[in-house]
This record gives structure tokens, sequence and C-alpha cells, in this order.
């Protein structure tokens, strides 16, 4: 299979090299001033985790980053809170140190995986990606991450294997959602068809703007699936299976009409409530109106293949 | 003739604050990462409270017997026009830059846009009524009209709640007063009724 990696991408939404320097300057800094307080054991104080991660080349390297303080403090994260600020400081709570993740199911070697280790088994690897939620904003976010397809192969799935699905921690000690059971079933889980979690674009993010991911974003290991809208992308994975039959997933079972299992990003299938057409692309600047979203998030070269003969309407 | 008196004037000024609060965090930065999805929920939520407040003057005179609320209501209702007029056109402008073709599509494919527009209109309809000849001119017809606020206030409420995904804290405050408040008026209403039946004299039965 050919993947052809790059896109048109808008004169606008190049950065000047000038302005991308000083950007980077100020990310330093932030860096250098919130990177201790986020960073499990196994990171190093005060410096960033990684330094000069090769770009893979599905990295959209041209488009601006959004500043890591908006992605940091704007994060849906219904376990710990319904809106998008609190989980920022009530997510601290959770250990993350040690973790380990289960891989079971339809595979030769099941595996429990401790984090290090697995993470010391693969490439990691900078991806700046589009990130558009369900709710009709995005971002841009440079993850630090590694191929799911490539731990997947690790553990050698059956061929019987037809779905992966993704399991987040169940810690109601920690969460007050699942405390106290609201609004969704607890834990967290999510799916993608196989061929998708094979798919190159598809990684698992251990960091972000070359630093451990805040816990908040998901730490230590979530799943990034940049085509789909962003409650695809599930954090603080515990359990992986491979399996059969397609599972349950959380929204898709809490709300079947508004939230669809393949939750691809599509301006032309509206929400039942509200449109899909348009997006509002966080960043820096006060005065940013709405982008046209695009289909599969700009990520069609790569993935419409995989939708060829789907009716995408019924197929949501 | 209106009364301009120190209270009409505080009141003038203080539906003032909310807009240069606004404008205060705007410039500093304080609305967050979402800052137009914020500006969005502050002048919404600003047009609703108005639009509480504005109801809540009726029932106020009804209890205590004060003389020249109406003044004040008026002014509300019009603060509930003006909030609600920002709300707009910073979806128009501030979100889309006037991109048409957006709007229209944004619009069609979203419900939730639609009850905000019916209440729109209503509050706009009770706005342009308000001068004195327009007034006289509608006759009855004028309080008809202003009826229709219920209306206003009720897609207005669920056009905040048709666009959540699941937290629906904030809009359930104003479904609370709205409730409260139309239950007194159906008090006063059933009190009313009952007053009457017993003036009519039983002969007429």
């Amino acid at each position: 299979m050919i993947i052809k990696t790059q896109k048109s991408i808008a004169a606008s939404e190049i950065t000047d090299p000038l302005i991308f320097k000083q950007r980077r300057q100020i990310i330093k800094s932030l860096l250098a001033i919130t990177g201790a307080g986020i960073a499990p054991a196994w990171a190093s104080e005060n410096k960033p985790m990684w330094n000069k991660l090769p770009q893979g080349d599905f990295s959209a390297h041209d488009l601006t980053p959004t500043p890591l303080e908006l992605i940091k403090n704007y994060t849906n994260y219904y376990e710990f809170a319904f809106n998008k600020e609190d989980s920022t400081d009530l997510a601290q709570h959770l250990t993350i140190d040690p973790w380990s993740v289960e891989i079971s199911g339809e595979v030769e070697k099941p595996t429990r995986f401790h984090l290090e280790d697995m993470v010391r088994q693969q490439t990691l690897e900078e991806r700046i990606y589009r990130f558009r939620c369900v709710e009709g904003w995005s971002m841009v976010v440079p993850w630090v991450g590694f191929s799911l397809a490539s731990l997947l192969k690790s553990v050698k799935p059956l061929s019987r294997a037809r779905f992966v699905k993704f399991t987040s921690v169940h810690e109601p000690e920690v969460m007050p959602n699942q405390r106290s059971n609201a609004m969704l079933t607890w834990p967290y889980t999510e799916a993608l068809r196989i061929d998708e979690a094979m798919h190159p674009l598809t990684i698992l993010a251990v960091g972000l703007y070359g630093d451990v991911l805040a816990k908040q974003n998901g730490a230590p290991l979530r799943l990034v699936v940049p085509w789909k809208y962003g409650f695809k992308s599930i954090k603080a994975i515990v359990k992986i299976e491979l399996l059969e039959k397609p599972p349950l997933t959380t929204w898709n079972q809490a709300a079947p009409h508004d939230y669809g299992f393949y939750a691809n990003v599509n301006p032309n299938v509206p929400h039942p409530r509200w449109s899909q057409n348009s997006e509002r692309q966080l960043n820096s600047r006060f005065f940013t109106p709405r982008r046209q979203t695009e289909l599969f998030n700009g990520y069609g070269e790569q993935v419409a293949s995989l939708y060829r003969d789907m009716d995408l309407e019924h197929f949501f | 003739m209106m009364r301009i008196d120190k209270l009409w004037l505080t009141t003038l000024l203080a539906g003032l604050i909310p807009l240069v609060w606004l404008l205060f965090d705007i410039a500093f930065d304080q609305l967050g990462a979402n800052p137009i999805q914020a500006l969005h929920i502050r002048l919404g939520d600003w047009t609703l409270r108005f639009l509480c407040l504005t109801l809540v003057i009726t029932p106020v005179q009804t209890i205590t017997k004060w003389r020249g609320m109406t003044t004040y209501r008026q002014m509300l209702g019009i603060y509930t026009f003006f909030y609600a007029s920002l709300h707009l056109l910073s979806y128009l402008l501030v979100d889309h830059a006037f991109q048409w073709r957006m709007i229209g599509i944004d619009i069609i494919e979203s419900s939730y846009i639609w009850l905000g527009i019916v209440a729109y209109i209503i509050v706009f309809l009770l706005a342009i009524s308000t001068p004195k000849q327009i007034k006289k001119y509608l006759g009855k017809n004028w309080k008809k009209l202003h009826r229709f606020i219920y209306l206003a206030v009720g897609a207005g409420i669920l056009h905040y709640f048709w666009q959540l995904k699941g937290n629906l804290v904030e809009p359930l405050f104003y479904l609370i007063i709205i409730v409260l408040l139309l239950g007194f008026r159906v008090l006063v209403w059933l009190t009313n009724r009952q007053l009457s039946k017993m003036m009519i004299p039983k002969s007429r039965k």
C-alpha cells in the first residue's frame, strides 16, 4: 500500500518561521515552568523528556500547534468533571506510576506490559495531528507516541481478531464521576476495527510537546486516531483486547443516535442537534473565525480507502 | 413622563456592567481556551438573566404594590434585547466573520439554533413595539404580543439545553426560576378567578 503523506496546506495556516521560532521559545519557557509538576517519576525533572524526536511521516509539521497551556486546560475528561477546566486539577490525584497495560483476547501472546517496558520496545515519534472534537472545536496537537500496529504485531493477533477494544482506568476513589456513577457507563471504553487500529496514522501517545502527557490529557497512555472525533481517542488505557465481535463503546452506548461507532470526522453528516460543517480552531488569537471541517479531518488521502464501499451517513 | 432619578440612572448603568466586564475579559485574555464559545455563553447567559429579571418585575409589583415599576420592566426588557443582539452579532461576526454560506449550513443543520432564532424574533418584536406611539397603535394587541415573552424565555432555555452533550446544570437554573415565576402568575390568575366567581350573584347561575 502506498500512502501519501503530504497534503496541501493553505498559505494562511503556515506560520512565518520567525514567529514559529518565537513560539517555540515561549513554549520552551512554559515547559520549563510546568514540566516538573506533571512528570511521573520516570521522567527527568525540569527538562523535557524527549529532545529532537524524529517527525513521523504523518506529522503535519507545517501546522502551527495549539499552545500547550490551552491543550492542558481544555479537556473532556468526564471521569473527573463535566466541564473542561476542573479536570486540570482533579486529574492530578490519579496515580500513573507504576502503570501496566494488559493486552489479551484473540492474540497468540497475551501480555501484561509494564508501561516503561512497552515504551522502550517501541519507536517514539513526534506526530503533529489535527484533533477535532465532536462538539465543534479543534486543536493542532504535537503528540509523542508510537504506532499501535507495531505494538499489536508484537503480541501476534490471530486472524479471528476483527476489533480492538480499549478500556480506561477504573479508579472511583479519585474519579468523582465514577464514584457517583454519573452520566456514562464506567469505565470508559472505545474500539476500532482491526484495519483502523493497524493503520499507520493510529498511535498510542505518551507525550505532548516533547514532554510526558499531562494527567488531564490522558497520561500515561492514550489512543490518538486523528481522522475520528476526539471521543474515540480514549485516555489512560489499562486494557487492550482483540475481539471477534464489535464491542459496545461508551458514547455509542449512551446515545447511539448521536455518536456512532465509526465517528469519522465528516462535515456532511451533522450531529442530530448541531452542524459538523465547520469548527473553531483553538489558538492564542481571540479573533479566529471558524474553518471548514474536512472529510476525515483532512486525512482522507490516507484513510478513505478503509471505508470505500460504506454509506458514511449510515455508518456515522 | 419618564422619571429620571437616582435609582433609574443606577439601573441604567448597572445594565452595562456585564458588557464592560466582558470587554475587559476579552482585552486581558480571560475567556479561556475557547474564547468565542465563552463569549457566546456569556452574552447568552446575560440575555437570559435580563429576561428573568424582566419577568420578576410584575410579581414584585403585585406583592409590594410599588408604583412606577413598569419603567424598570421596560428598561430590563430593552437590555434583554441589547444582549440578545450582541449574542447574535458575535455569532455572525466574531464566530463566522460573515461567511454567509457557512452560517447558512450551520443554521440549517443545527436545530438548537432554530430555538435561538425564535427567541430572538420575539424579543426583537417586543423591543420595537416599545415606543408609546406603537403601543397606542397596537391597543389591546400590545399586551397579547408581550405575552409571547414566555415563549421567548422557553425557547431561550431550550436553545441552551439543546446544544449540550450531557451536563445540564446551568440551563436548569433558569428553568427553575421561570417555573417559579410562571407558577406565581398562575396562582394570581387562579385567585382572581376565584374572586370574580364570588362576585357573581347566585341568581345569574
